[in-house]
């Protein structure tokens, strides 16, 4: 169905030097999905990331959302194209409180972000910008720096970062790396409630196998820049191959 | 804290309001000589808020006071209600020019590529004599006021106070600036350039507006000068003056818009008495003064102030809990 | 065909110079990635210093063949005392801060140094021919040159031979490189990169002097003339691509070139060519014609 087709890639590679980051990527993600991502460290997850929104250029292969050729567009038009990502170390504005750097994102999304004269502060964007935070559990750091929130709090507000901005495809770069063991599992549910309140097509790149076993409903494994396997968690997870690859045993 | 920091803007008008009432005319000048200037600070500021510094920002300050220069000399316009909106008008088309190339760059190639820029500017004023007057500058003259032209005596006046105004209505744009959406970008450049690209904004875009907005600001301070000294010369451009802008805007503090304005009047009375008393170790009390801000006190004089009224206040409460 | 010629000779003679001035420059910024603004500071002070010294050589009676020392031991002296006290004292407590705050640091020691060297050597111009006319002058094409400008050109290729063997062929050379890949790697295997840094940023000092002493046997010192050097040396450093020495070397050829002719046909344009070509040169490869492209890894 070509209208539920959200992403798209086609044998998407990129090598730096004599290595290759991505080798031949092809895979398709359909509206409404939520897929987890695994592989070990190099596998080539982030770098698939950063090819789809544009931060790299491939060497080969081509780039399709929502149908259309995004190869290679800078993450400036793919952001404003309806993609949005979130990153494995939190992106934030540690000098802006933790609303004003929402408000940006409402702004932005609002086509706002270059406005001079009305100001961030505004009425309109106060109460749904609060809202949102209430939502990620991140209420009452409202009007605390940035820089100040707690390592899930930082993992959090980079993920609302991207979610205010009412992206088509949510692209998740290690939600939970960097959380405590207690908190992850707490950040994940606050996570999944949202985007699947919002039916977002969300693609998150996992290292935790059992996160990725318990919150999505389809999982893609890479391995050396390449998927090699693609199904449903209970499978794929448990398929020896899958293992090797990312846990180096079986 | 909070209730002293309030009292501080009233107090500080209504001081600035009363200076030619009661002190005397030098006294004047170098007040509204100060209030000029800080329009460029300001300039400064702005882009240091986003984490760069230029050394160049004296060509726009230079455009404004050559606006009066031509203005008066080959259109015989003086009225400075007239030469203000066109100062900033020549500022920021000439920053929307060089800004084309600027934008791009940041960190050091912004700050050299604007001294580049500056200089060049410096150069062509200085050598294109027979239209520039080089060296032996243009003349200002009287100005005018929306028509009326004020005695000698009360020129000093007329003008301070116009400068005041223009002061009040520029710090008024410069806050909706900083509280909109592009001035809260500004300050997140500082940070993070990369979430700015992923949130759909072009950071080459804000550098851009803002540019071009210091470049009206740089143009009106340059406006105010030229009727004020007097006499405009290349050196408006050159850059010794960019350098000033840029202590001052670290001496007064940056990340508000009253600590330049503190910053440009504390350094035009040190600067009036020491460049004639020591000229020849200024520079250095300059250097060793900037050294000690940015090693000890980033956030320059507001920021101590800010500090002494808070430990103040603080001790205030105290007092009455007690 | 005349001017030609005469724009040629000039331009590499030029040329010769600002090499000399710009590697320090790239130098230092190429390891520690930070422009050093006092650089014309140091270049002044290598040329007082050196001027100075070879005055009072000639003073004590000896013979004007020594000067030639003066011109190195001025500039061994402003390195080995600038270069650590800079780097040790201030550069090290503003390294992990902003690139602007960096910036301003190096210009307040700009200003200190400017300023110094009125408070040391006054105001008047301080001038010693000898080593410049004590090697004579020669003639192309009815055009009188001097035998010294033929030395500094010569100085300059050896001289930039030299650090590209020292890079190239030297453990320390190596090792310096590697912490300009990558300094947390450097660090992280044993090197180190303090010494490194105040090392590098000494060397650096040292050339900016050398630069300064050996251009003062041509031209009178004057105070103010660090800040031209400072600027043209950014433009060359910015053209060539900061950090690298092939880079200094091309920029230099490029400024110089450019610099003779705008001096022989346009003489109003001479430094307005300069910063001209650096925003061409900058607007179509921003990384200058051998800098390399930094990308953020996210």
């Amino acid at each position: 169905m070509p209208d539920a087709q959200v992403l798209k890639a086609l044998d998407v590679s990129k090598s730096f030097g004599m290595v290759t980051a991505a080798d031949g990527i092809t895979l398709e993600i359909q509206a409404g999905e939520l897929v987890g991502v695994v592989g070990a460290n190099g596998s080539g997850k982030t770098t698939f990331l950063n090819l789809v929104t544009g931060y790299l250029r491939p060497d080969r292969g081509r780039v399709l959302f929502m149908g259309n050729d995004c190869t290679g567009v800078p993450p400036r038009a793919i952001t404003k194209l309806g993609i949005a990502r979130s990153f494995q170390i939190p992106q934030l504005y540690t000098n802006l409180t933790v609303l004003e750097s929402l408000l940006l994102s409402l702004a932005a999304e609002a086509g706002e972000g270059v406005a001079f004269w009305r100001p961030l502060y505004s009425q309109a964007r106060i109460s749904p910008g609060l809202e949102l935070l209430e939502r990620f559990g991140l209420r009452p750091y409202a009007h605390r720096l940035a820089s100040e929130l707690p390592e899930g709090g930082r993992k959090l507000l980079d993920i609302a970062l991207s979610f205010a901005l009412k992206p088509k495809l949510l692209l998740l770069d290690e939600p939970t790396s960097g959380v405590s063991i207690e908190d992850k599992f707490q950040v994940m549910d606050t996570l999944m409630k949202i985007v699947a309140e919002s039916r977002l097509t969300t693609v998150f790149v996992e290292h935790d196998m059992e996160v990725v076993q318990r919150y999505s409903r389809r999982v893609l494994a890479f391995d050396n820049g390449r998927v090699i396997a693609d199904g449903e968690p209970g499978r794929v997870l448990a398929d020896p191959d899958v293992r090797k690859a990312v846990l180096g045993r079986v | 804290m909070g209730a002293w920091m309030s009292w501080t803007p009233l107090v500080g008008a209504a001081l600035l309001v009363a200076v030619p009432a009661v002190l005397p005319d030098w006294i004047v000048f170098i007040v509204a000589l100060a209030l000029a200037k800080f329009m460029a600070v300001l300039a400064v500021a702005l882009f240091l808020r986003a984490g760069m510094v230029s050394f160049g920002h004296a060509m726009f300050y230079a455009v404004g006071a050559y606006t009066v220069g031509f203005g008066v000399k080959w259109f015989g316009l003086r009225d400075i209600v007239l030469l203000i909106p066109l100062g900033a008008l020549l500022g920021a088309a000439f920053a929307a020019l060089v800004g084309l190339v600027m934008a791009r760059y940041r960190e050091v190639f912004f700050a050299m590529l604007n001294l580049a820029f500056s200089m060049m500017l410096y150069g062509v004023l200085l050598k294109l004599y027979w239209i520039t007057a080089g060296t032996d500058g243009l003349s200002a003259g009287l100005p005018t006021f929306l028509g009326y032209a004020p005695s000698r005596e009360s020129l000093r006046v007329f003008l301070y106070y116009t400068t005041l105004v223009v002061t009040v209505i520029v710090v008024f744009g410069v806050y909706r600036f900083l509280a909109s959406p592009l001035g809260f970008y500004l300050k997140a450049m500082a940070d993070n350039e990369i979430r700015i690209e992923y949130s759909g904004e072009s950071v080459r875009h804000v550098v851009y507006v803002t540019y071009v907005l210091s470049g009206a600001l740089g143009g009106i301070g340059g406006v105010l000068a030229g009727f004020t000294v007097g006499h405009i010369v290349p050196e408006y451009s050159f850059w010794i003056q960019s350098g000033d802008f840029v202590f001052v805007a670290l001496l007064g503090g940056y990340t508000s818009v009253v600590g330049p304005l503190v910053g440009s009047i504390a350094f035009e009375f040190i600067r009036t008495y020491a460049s004639k008393y020591f000229p020849n170790e200024w520079q250095m009390v300059l250097g060793i003064i900037m050294l000690a801000i940015i090693l000890f006190r980033p956030g320059g004089l507001w920021a101590i102030y800010e500090e002494v009224v808070g430990r103040f206040g603080r001790r205030a409460r105290e007092a009455k809990r007690a | 065909m005349r001017t030609l010629t005469i724009i040629l000779v000039d331009g590499t003679m030029f040329a010769a110079v600002l090499f000399l001035i710009s590697v320090g420059l790239t130098l230092v910024f190429g390891v520690l990635r930070i422009l050093n603004v006092s650089h014309g500071g140091l270049y002044a002070f290598g040329a007082y210093l050196a001027t100075f010294l070879a005055l009072k050589l000639l003073d004590l009676g000896g013979s004007p063949v020594l000067t030639y020392s003066m011109l190195l031991l001025g500039p061994v002296i402003v390195g080995l005392i600038a270069g650590p006290l800079i780097e040790r004292v201030f550069l090290q407590r503003v390294y992990g801060r902003a690139e602007a705050i960096q910036l301003l640091l190096t210009f307040s020691i700009f200003l200190i140094l400017d300023d110094l060297t009125k408070l040391i050597w006054g105001t008047q111009p301080l001038f010693v021919s000898a080593p410049y006319t004590l090697l004579g002058e020669f003639t192309i094409a009815g055009i009188r040159y001097s035998w010294y400008t033929v030395l500094l050109i010569l100085v300059s290729i050896v001289f930039g031979g030299a650090l590209v063997w020292a890079v190239r062929g030297t453990r320390l050379g190596k090792i310096v490189v590697a912490v300009i890949s990558d300094r947390e790697v450097s660090q992280a295997i044993g090197i180190n990169v303090n010494r490194i840094y105040m090392v590098s940023f000494t060397l650096g000092a040292f050339c900016a002097a050398l630069g300064g002493a050996l251009i003062a046997p041509t031209i009178a010192v004057v105070p103010g003339f660090a800040v031209d050097a400072t600027v043209l040396a950014f433009a060359v450093i910015a053209i060539g691509g900061m950090g690298s020495l092939e880079g200094a070397a091309l920029g230099a050829l490029i400024v110089g070139l450019l610099r003779a002719t705008a001096v022989h046909l346009l003489p109003e344009a001479d430094l307005v060519v300069i910063y001209f070509a650096m925003i061409v040169v900058l607007v179509v490869r921003p990384q200058g014609l051998f800098g390399q492209v930094e990308l953020r890894r996210i």
